[in-house]
C-alpha cells in the first residue's frame, strides 16, 4: 500500500510544518523587541563609538569579566559545597538547612545591596559595634572592606545566587550518583578523593546549567551594580542611554553585549552535549548519608548556615525592622492592597501563559522530528539574554506599532477613539514578562520531558491513543512536578522585575517593585520597606512550595529539582 | 463565516465598552512623570479635590521620551513631567511637546526658568550645594565649585556619580564658564581630592560627612531639607546636624548653580486644555507653597516663600548662565567625565 503510507507520511508533513510554523511565530514575538533594538541601533550614527571604546568600554568589559568570574566561582563553590554537604552528611539543623538554603532566590539582588550598604556603613550597627568592641572612636580607624566595591559586589551576589547551583547539584548527588559514588568507596577511595574524582565531574553538568542561570543575572542586574558602584557592561548600556542621551549607543552596545551571551552559552552547550550520558546514568535509591557528631557536626552546622545568614537572614530582618518602625508610625500604606494586588495579577497572567506557550514550544520540540525544531525552543528563550533595562525599550516599538495599528483601524471602523489597548489594558505589560521570563519555563518544561520515556508514548500509541491523548493523560500529569516548579521561577522572577515594569505598564498602575523602587530612588528608602518586605514575603511562598515539591517526595521523582533549572 | 461575524462582534462589542469609559471620564489629565510619585502624589491629590478632574500617573525612570515617541499620535500622555533641564529640552528636540499658551504660567514662572518657544516650564528648583562637616570644616573654608579641587582637601571630598545629571549639569555651566579644558582640569582636581569612588545619592554625603568618611562634599538643597526635618526617618536627623551648607558660586561671583523640575504639554495631548490648567495649578501660589513645604524645594514663582529649613541656608542668587548654553554642553559634560575616569 504505498498510497496510503505516502499518504500519511504527507500529512504528518504538514502537521509537523503546522506546529512548526506556530512555534516560528513565537520566536517572532520573542524576537520582536531585538527588532526594536536593531531598530534604534541602526539609526545611530555610531560617533559615539570612538569614545565608548577609549573611555568607557574597556573597564567596563574587564569589570564585567571580573564580575563573572568572581560570581561563577564563588556560587560554584558554595553551591557544589553545600550541595555535598546535604547530601552526603547528617548534622544539626540538616533538615531546615536543605530547604532554608534557597530562601535567597525570594529576595531581589537590589534590595539585598541597598540593605547591606546601610547595614555595613561606618555609622551602620555592625561597624559601630566592632568599634565599641575595640574602643576605637574615630570611625575612620576600623579597618573595613568596602562594599561598594567589584569584590563586594562579587560576595553580595555570590551570597544571593548560589541557590541556582545549589539546587541543581544538591538533586543530582542525591539522586544520581550513590551507585558510582559507592563503587569508588568499595574500590578504596575516600570521601574526599570520591567527591574530587567522581562527584565533581559528575556534577558539572549540573553546575553549568545553574551556574548559566546565575551569571545571566549578575550580568543583567543593574540595581546592585549601581548601588555597588561597579561599572558593568549592563550599566555602560545604561548610562549610555541616559546620561549620553543616546539610545542608538545603548542598543548598539547591547546588541554586541547580546552576541557574547550567545557565544557563551553555545559554548557552554557543547561542554554539556559530550556530558549528557553521564548526568543520566545510574538512578538508584538514595545516599546514606553519613552522620556527624561534635565539632564536626558544630562546623558543617555553622558552614551551611552562613549563607542563608548572608543571603537571606540579614538584608531580611533589616527590611523587618525598618518594616516595623514604619508601620509603628505610620500604619500600613492605604494602597498596600492594589499593589499586591496589581503586582499578582500581572505575574500571575505572565506566568499562566509563559507555562502555556513553553508547554507548546517543549512540545513542538519532542514531536517534529527536524532540526529547526530545537533551534526554535533555544531561541524562545532568548528574553533572559538581555538586560531587561534594553529588552523593555527594544519592546517598545513594536508593541506600540502594533498598538497604533489596532487603535488606528478601529477607529477607521467606528469611529471610536479608543487609545492604545494593549499599552493600557496592561497586554503588553504581561506580553514583556512572557518574552522576558519564557526560557525558564520552556527549559523547565522542556526538561521534564526529556526525562519521560520515549517508550511510554509508543506503548500508549500501539493501544491505540491519538497524540493529544497521550499528551493529555500521561504526559501532563508526569510533567505536572516540572511545570509547577517553571510556574513558580517565573511567577517571581515577574514579581522582582523592575525594568519591563517601570517601562511597560499602564497609567496608574503601581506594583510592589514600582513602589520599592520610587520611594528608594527619592531616598525615602524608609517607605518603601514594607512594599519590599511584602516582596520577600509572596516570594517565600514560591520557594517553600518549590523546596517542597523538590525535596519531599525525592525518591519517586529524582529529575524535578534539575528540571527546574534547566532553563534557557 | 461565523467566525467572521463573531470576530467583528467582539471588536464592536470591545470598541463600544472602551467608547463608553472615555466618555465616562471626560475630565482627565495623564501625566508621564520620571519624579518619583511619592513628591508629586499630594499637589495632584489637592488638584483632583479641588476640581474633580481625574489625574492618571505613570511613574518612569528612563525611557519616558522613547515611549511617547513610540506611542505617536494615539498616546494617551498630556503632561510630560521631569527634573533637569537637559531632560526637558531632549524632549522638545525630539519634538514630542507643543507650545503652551498661557498667560498665567507667562506670569508665574520667570522667563530665565522657562523655554523661549513656551514648550516647558519650571515648576520647582534647586541649587547645588556643598555640604561640609559641622565639626571639621571652618565657618568660610569654601565658597565657590571651583575650590573643590583645591588640593588641601585631598581625601576629603565625597559626591554622587560624575554622571548623573546633577553633576553633569554642574560641569556643563563649568564648561560655558570656564571653557573644556579648565573644566576637565577641574574635574581631575576633585577627583585626586575624593575620600571615596563617587556612588550613593547626594544624602549619602550627609551620611559620610557624619561617618567621618569625607568633610565636605556636593549635594542638591531639597535634601538638606528633607533630612532635617525628619521627612526621611530619625537616621536622617543626624545626617542632617553634621553638615553646614554652603551655597557656592562660581570663582566669578555671578551665583549658585541651580536645576528645576518642570512639565511640557505632549504634542498628541488628548485632554490639552485640561493639562494646562493644571500646569496653571501647579505654578500657583497653593501649589508652590505645597512644592516648599513637602518636597523643600525653591518655588519658582516670586513671592512665594521658601520653607524656613530652606530659607535658613541664606539668600540663593542664581547663576544667571543661559540654560540653552548649558544644555548644549551636557553631552560633553558626560563625555568629560567618562574621559577622566572620574567613576573608576
Amino acid at each position: 500500500m504505498p498510497d496510503t503510507a505516502a499518504r500519511r507520511r504527507s500529512r504528518r508533513d504538514l502537521t509537523e510544518r503546522l506546529w512548526l510554523t506556530a512555534g516560528a511565530l513565537v520566536v517572532a514575538g520573542v524576537l520582536a523587541p531585538l527588532g526594536g533594538l536593531t531598530y534604534y541601533a541602526a539609526r545611530g550614527s555610531g560617533d559615539l563609538w570612538p569614545h565608548l571604546y577609549r573611555s568607557v568600554l574597556p573597564t567596563a568589559v574587564e569589570t564585567t569579566a571580573i564580575l563573572l568570574l568572581g560570581v561563577g566561582l564563588l556560587i560554584s563553590v558554595i553551591g557544589v559545597g553545600l550541595a555535598w554537604l546535604i547530601a552526603m552528611y547528617r548534622f544539626p539543623g540538616r533538615a531546615t538547612l536543605e530547604w532554608a538554603l534557597l530562601l535567597p532566590l525570594s529576595i531581589p539582588t537590589y534590595i539585598v545591596a541597598y540593605a547591606y550598604l546601610d547595614v555595613l556603613h561606618p555609622v551602620g550597627p555592625v561597624q559601630s559595634t566592632l568599634r565599641a568592641l575595640f574602643g576605637i572612636t574615630d570611625p575612620r580607624g576600623l579597618p573595613f572592606p568596602e562594599i561598594r566595591s567589584l569584590p563586594g559586589a562579587i560576595a553580595l551576589l555570590g551570597f544571593v545566587l548560589y541557590p541556582y547551583v545549589y539546587l541543581p547539584v544538591r538533586a543530582l548527588f542525591m539522586m544520581q550518583s550513590p551507585v558510582l559514588l559507592e563503587v569508588a568507596r568499595t574500590l578504596g577511595r575516600s570521601r574526599p578523593a570520591v567527591f574530587w574524582r567522581v562527584a565533581l565531574p559528575l556534577a558539572r553538568p549540573a553546575v553549568a546549567v545553574g551556574a548559566s542561570l546565575a551569571l545571566m543575572e549578575a550580568l543583567n542586574d543593574i540595581g546592585a551594580s549601581s548601588f555597588l558602584g561597579v561599572k558593568t557592561l549592563t550599566v555602560a548600556i545604561y548610562s549610555t542611554w541616559v546620561t549620553r542621551s543616546s539610545i542608538e549607543g545603548a542598543s548598539q552596545i547591547a546588541l554586541v553585549m547580546l552576541l557574547m551571551v550567545l557565544v557563551l552559552v553555545g559554548v557552554e552547550r557543547l561542554g554539556r552535549r559530550r556530558q549528557r550520558f553521564v548526568a543520566r546514568g545510574g538512578r538508584g535509591r538514595p545516599v546514606t548519608p553519613r552522620r556527624l557528631t561534635g565539632l564536626r557536626a558544630v562546623i558543617a552546622c555553622t558552614l551551611a548556615s552562613l549563607p542563608v545568614l548572608i543571603g537571606f537572614a540579614v538584608p531580611a530582618s533589616y527590611l523587618l525592622v525598618h518594616a516595623l518602625e514604619r508601620l509603628a508610625s505610620h500604619g500600613l500604606p492605604p494602597a498596600l492592597g492594589r499593589w499586591i494586588a496589581n503586582t499578582m495579577l500581572a505575574a500571575g497572567g505572565a506566568t499562566l501563559i509563559a507555562i502555556l506557550v513553553g508547554l507548546f514550544m517543549a512540545y513542538m520540540a519532542r514531536l517534529v522530528r527536524r532540526k529547526a525544531a530545537p533551534a526554535l525552543l533555544r531561541l524562545s528563550g532568548i528574553g533572559y539574554a538581555i538586560p531587561g533595562t534594553v529588552l523593555a525599550a527594544g519592546m517598545l516599538m513594536p508593541f506600540a506599532t502594533l498598538d497604533n495599528w489596532i487603535a488606528d483601524s478601529i477607529r477607521w471602523l467606528t469611529d471610536a477613539r479608543v487609545g492604545l489597548v494593549l499599552s493600557q489594558s496592561g497586554i503588553v505589560l504581561i506580553t514583556g514578562y512572557v518574552i522576558r521570563f519564557l526560557g525558564v519555563s520552556s527549559g523547565g518544561i522542556e526538561a521534564g520531558l526529556t526525562k519521560i520515556s520515549p517508550s511510554l508514548d509508543m506503548a500508549a500509541r500501539s493501544l491505540g491513543a491519538p497524540p493529544a491523548r497521550i499528551a493529555w493523560a500521561i504526559h501532563l500529569p508526569l510533567l505536572r512536578p516540572a511545570v509547577a516548579a517553571a510556574g513558580l521561577l517565573v511567577f517571581v522572577d515577574c514579581m522582582k522585575e523592575l525594568s519591563i515594569t517601570l517601562l511597560l505598564r499602564p497609567l496608574n498602575f503601581e506594583t510592589l517593585s514600582t513602589t520599592v523602587y520610587g520611594e528608594a530612588a527619592r531616598g525615602t528608602y524608609e517607605d518603601g520597606s514594607i512594599a519590599a518586605l511584602t516582596i520577600v514575603l509572596v516570594g517565600l511562598l514560591p520557594v517553600v512550595l518549590l523546596a517542597r515539591s523538590s525535596f519531599g517526595d525525592q525518591q519517586s521523582r529524582p529529575s524535578k529539582a534539575t528540571a527546574q533549572l534547566a532553563a534557557t | 463565516m461565523t467566525l467572521t461575524f463573531r470576530r467583528a462582534g467582539v471588536v464592536a462589542a470591545l470598541a463600544s465598552s472602551l467608547f463608553a469609559i472615555t466618555a465616562a471620564t471626560a475630565a482627565e489629565v495623564n501625566i508621564y512623570t520620571t519624579r518619583e510619585p511619592g513628591l508629586i502624589q499630594p499637589l495632584l491629590d489637592r488638584y483632583t479635590a479641588e476640581t474633580g478632574v481625574a489625574i492618571n500617573t505613570i511613574f518612569m525612570n528612563e525611557g519616558l521620551g522613547e515611549r511617547v515617541a513610540s506611542e505617536g499620535e494615539n498616546s494617551p500622555a498630556d503632561i510630560l513631567m521631569t527634573v533637569d533641564y537637559g531632560n526637558l529640552t531632549d524632549l522638545v528636540d525630539r519634538g514630542l511637546t507643543q507650545p503652551i499658551q498661557s498667560d498665567t504660567l507667562d506670569a508665574a514662572v520667570p522667563s530665565a526658568l522657562r523655554d523661549p518657544q513656551h514648550m516647558w516650564y519650571a515648576l520647582s528648583m534647586r541649587a547645588r550645594t556643598i555640604y561640609l562637616s559641622k565639626d571639621r570644616v571652618p565657618d568660610g573654608a569654601i565658597s565657590t565649585y571651583e575650590e573643590l579641587a583645591d588640593p588641601k582637601w585631598k581625601g576629603k571630598v565625597c559626591i554622587r556619580s560624575g554622571q548623573h545629571p546633577y553633576n553633569t549639569s554642574l560641569i556643563a555651566a563649568m564648561i560655558v564658564k570656564d571653557g573644556e579644558d579648565a573644566a576637565k582640569a577641574w574635574l581631575e582636581g576633585v577627583k585626586a581630592n575624593l575620600a571615596r569612588k563617587p556612588g550613593g545619592g547626594d544624602r549619602d554625603v550627609a551620611k559620610d560627612i557624619l561617618a567621618g568618611i569625607c568633610d565636605i562634599g556636593v549635594g542638591n538643597s531639597y535634601y538638606v531639607g528633607l533630612m532635617r526635618s525628619g521627612a526621611g526617618g530619625e537616621d536622617q536627623k543626624a545626617w542632617g546636624a553634621a553638615i553646614k551648607v554652603v551655597l557656592p558660586t562660581f570663582k566669578d561671583g555671578e551665583g549658585s548653580h541651580v536645576n528645576v523640575s518642570g512639565a511640557a504639554i505632549a504634542k498628541f495631548s488628548p485632554n490639552k486644555a485640561e493639562a494646562v490648567k493644571l500646569l496653571e495649578f501647579l505654578t500657583s501660589d497653593e501649589a508652590q507653597e505645597l512644592y516648599a513645604k513637602s518636597n523643600f524645594e525653591y518655588p519658582v514663582k516670586a513671592g512665594v516663600a521658601a520653607d524656613p529649613i530652606i530659607a535658613a541656608l541664606g539668600t540663593l542668587k542664581i547663576d544667571p548662565t543661559p540654560l540653552t548654553e548649558i544644555t548644549a554642553q551636557r553631552k560633553a559634560a558626560s563625555l568629560l567625565v567618562d574621559d577622566t575616569g572620574f567613576d573608576d
